[in-house]
């Protein structure tokens, strides 16, 4: 082979220069002397490039899609995050209300003809007493008893010629369960027109109530992250279209798939923390300032429709803590799905070929 | 017992040295699209170490698509590639990777990656191995300071001329020290001086131990050298050595 011209001197320089830097790469690499590769970094980049430059992400790290999604992800985690408080308020307000059902009980005295309904009550008051859990027996008086009937007779009527039962509360100490067979059979007894309500129906109630109430939030936190997997995985496929000339180049020089789907799902973790923070962010917002507002006592009788459903409406910091905990949740699926998603479109464009 | 001269072994061969294999052989490829006739037929060449040719024929000819086949873009649907003396049929999509590192790739419109910088572009291939930026740092300098893009390094590829452009391509082919250097129509978007220009600097890439493969249909280009002809016509291959 020759040239036809003699080559310019410039080219000649060249080549003569690309055999050296061979060879010196070579020994380098074979040999790598670490000094002389510090003593060379050292050298090189305080002149050449700045001490804190940092390489451009491989893909372009800003894009019309990753913003929309980044959005999407807020909204998302947003969402998450109100159910999981909404949760944490409503298991705290169930367990509130069964703590309290559960350390009440009820003594219901019936009239019965040819029985003092006083004398009853006193009677059943003194057994209720002598039980060493019961903490506080208080006796409810008839025009107590006849105002808890009010919201289903109205007021304003004289219900002295009705058989209204008398209500003895009884408050339990903190510790061991009352003897409650030994406490009916005293009281079957002594009066049998009286009987003890222990709650149990109303706390079995509950406690289906607020399960259901648990259970439809943690079904709605995992259609929510579905969501978001769908979401960053069609994602993942329109920026893989958006980027295709990049994925060529990048496997033309050399790039395995795997080292493409790390660079995807460090763009995709980047966009969920990103998204998942704002969205965790707000809904922790939402939770301080509600909490702040209702802080100060409800007023109006929506707020106190709201207070008697959630309690105190004060999110506790394991609350806080779960919504934190769905952010980074979020941020993990959005990666692992797009790492997923670009594995696969890689593989369909292989069989392609 | 006779006495035979004492035999050193450290300076004599077992067995003879293979001899360092073709860096590419096709052997009866085949390629089509779908159900549609072959655009590429009963393709037999090779490609030696160090050496330097040509691929030429018309436009359409199927020269880019014989490129990709030998980066392994595109399969064969028929015959038997054969890259650094590997059979490369059943090769995974991470030892295609290790092969396509051996070579270094300048194409027709460059490719370079507009949201990198040129510095960042011509390290991608060392990027991409997973090394350490102080490891090449060096290198990458040195290397734009030679192709004369040593006060371009920290522009974006859109607002480098066309001939800094094409500088820059070459320099990311030649950054990994191919053993081959695939060039497609690299003098298609520059002038006449300039394209002289890169053909030296090909020729003087060549001389220095890289084998070099320039897709081109100019004629005037290839007049200018003596060197092997692959020339691509009606789907087959021929060569003129």
């Amino acid at each position: 082979m020759s040239m036809n011209e003699p080559p310019i001197g410039a080219q000649a320089r060249f080549g003569a220069w690309f055999v050296a830097f061979r060879a010196r790469a070579g020994l380098r690499f074979a040999r790598m002397q670490p000094a002389a590769q510090a003593m060379q970094d050292f050298l090189l980049k305080p002149l050449l490039i700045p001490r804190d430059r940092v390489l451009a992400p491989v893909l372009p790290a800003k894009s019309r899609s990753g913003a929309a999604l980044m959005l999407v992800i807020a909204i998302m985690t947003f969402l998450a995050g109100l159910t999981a408080g909404a949760v944490h308020l409503v298991a705290d307000a169930s367990r509130d209300w069964s703590r309290a059902i559960a350390r009440e009980m009820t003594i219901q005295v019936r009239p019965a003809p040819g029985r003092n309904l006083e004398a009853d009550v006193a009677a059943a008051a003194d057994l209720a007493r002598r039980q060493r859990v019961i903490e506080e027996v208080r006796v409810m008086d008839r025009r107590e008893g006849e105002k808890l009937l009010e919201p289903w007779l109205g007021t304003g009527l004289d219900l002295g010629d009705l058989p209204v039962p008398r209500l003895i509360v009884l408050r339990l100490a903190n510790g061991p369960a009352p003897d409650l067979a030994s406490l009916r059979a005293a009281l079957a007894e002594r009066v049998p027109n009286a009987i003890l309500d222990d709650h149990k129906l109303w706390l079995g109630r509950l406690k289906a109530m607020a399960d259901t109430l648990v259970g439809i939030g943690l079904l709605i936190l995992t259609l929510v992250l579905l969501a978001t997997a769908l979401a960053v995985a069609f994602a993942t496929r329109g920026a893989m279209a958006g980027t295709a000339q990049i994925i060529d180049v990048l496997h033309l020089v050399g790039a395995e798939d795997t080292y493409i789907a790390r660079q995807f799902q460090g763009h995709f973790l980047r966009l969920g923390l990103k998204g998942g923070a704002a969205g965790a962010l707000a809904a922790s917002a939402f939770f301080l300032v509600g909490g702040l507002i209702f802080g100060r006592g409800a007023q109006g009788t929506a707020l106190e429709q709201v207070e008697a459903l959630f309690g105190r409406f004060s999110l506790p910091f394991r609350g806080f803590l779960s919504v934190l905990v769905i952010g980074v949740l979020v941020a993990f699926v959005t990666g692992v799905v797009s790492r997923v998603t670009v594995y696969r479109t890689l593989r369909g464009m292989e069989q392609a070929q | 017992m006779a006495n035979f001269p004492e035999r050193d072994e450290s300076t004599l061969p077992l067995w003879p040295e293979p001899a360092e294999p073709d860096l590419v052989r096709f052997e009866n490829v085949g390629l089509r699209y779908g159900i549609g006739p072959e655009i590429l037929r009963d393709i037999d060449f090779s490609i030696p170490p160090q050496s330097f040719q040509f691929l030429t024929g018309p436009s359409g000819a199927g020269k880019t698509t014989l490129m990709k086949l030998v980066m392994q873009t595109l399969k064969p649907t028929r015959g038997r590639v054969t890259l650094f003396g590997e059979n490369v049929s059943q090769h995974s999509q991470a030892e295609l990777a290790r092969l396509r590192r051996k070579i270094g790739v300048v194409f027709q419109d460059f490719r370079l990656l507009d949201h990198l910088t040129t510095y960042e572009n011509v390290a991608l291939p060392l990027l991409v191995q997973g090394r350490e930026e102080s490891s090449y740092r060096a290198e990458v300098i040195e290397l734009l300071r030679w192709v004369g893009l040593g006060d371009r390094m920290h522009v974006p590829p859109v607002i480098l001329s066309g001939g800094e452009k094409q500088r820059a391509a070459i320099a990311r082919a030649l950054i990994g020290q191919p053993a081959l250097l695939l060039a497609d129509e690299p003098t298609g978007n520059v002038d006449p001086g300039l394209a002289r220009r890169l053909l030296r600097l090909f020729i003087e890439l060549n001389k220095s131990g890289t084998a070099v493969v320039i897709a081109t249909h100019d004629l005037a280009l290839m007049d200018m050298v003596d060197a092997r002809r692959l020339v691509l016509a009606e789907g087959h291959i021929h060569v003129y050595e």
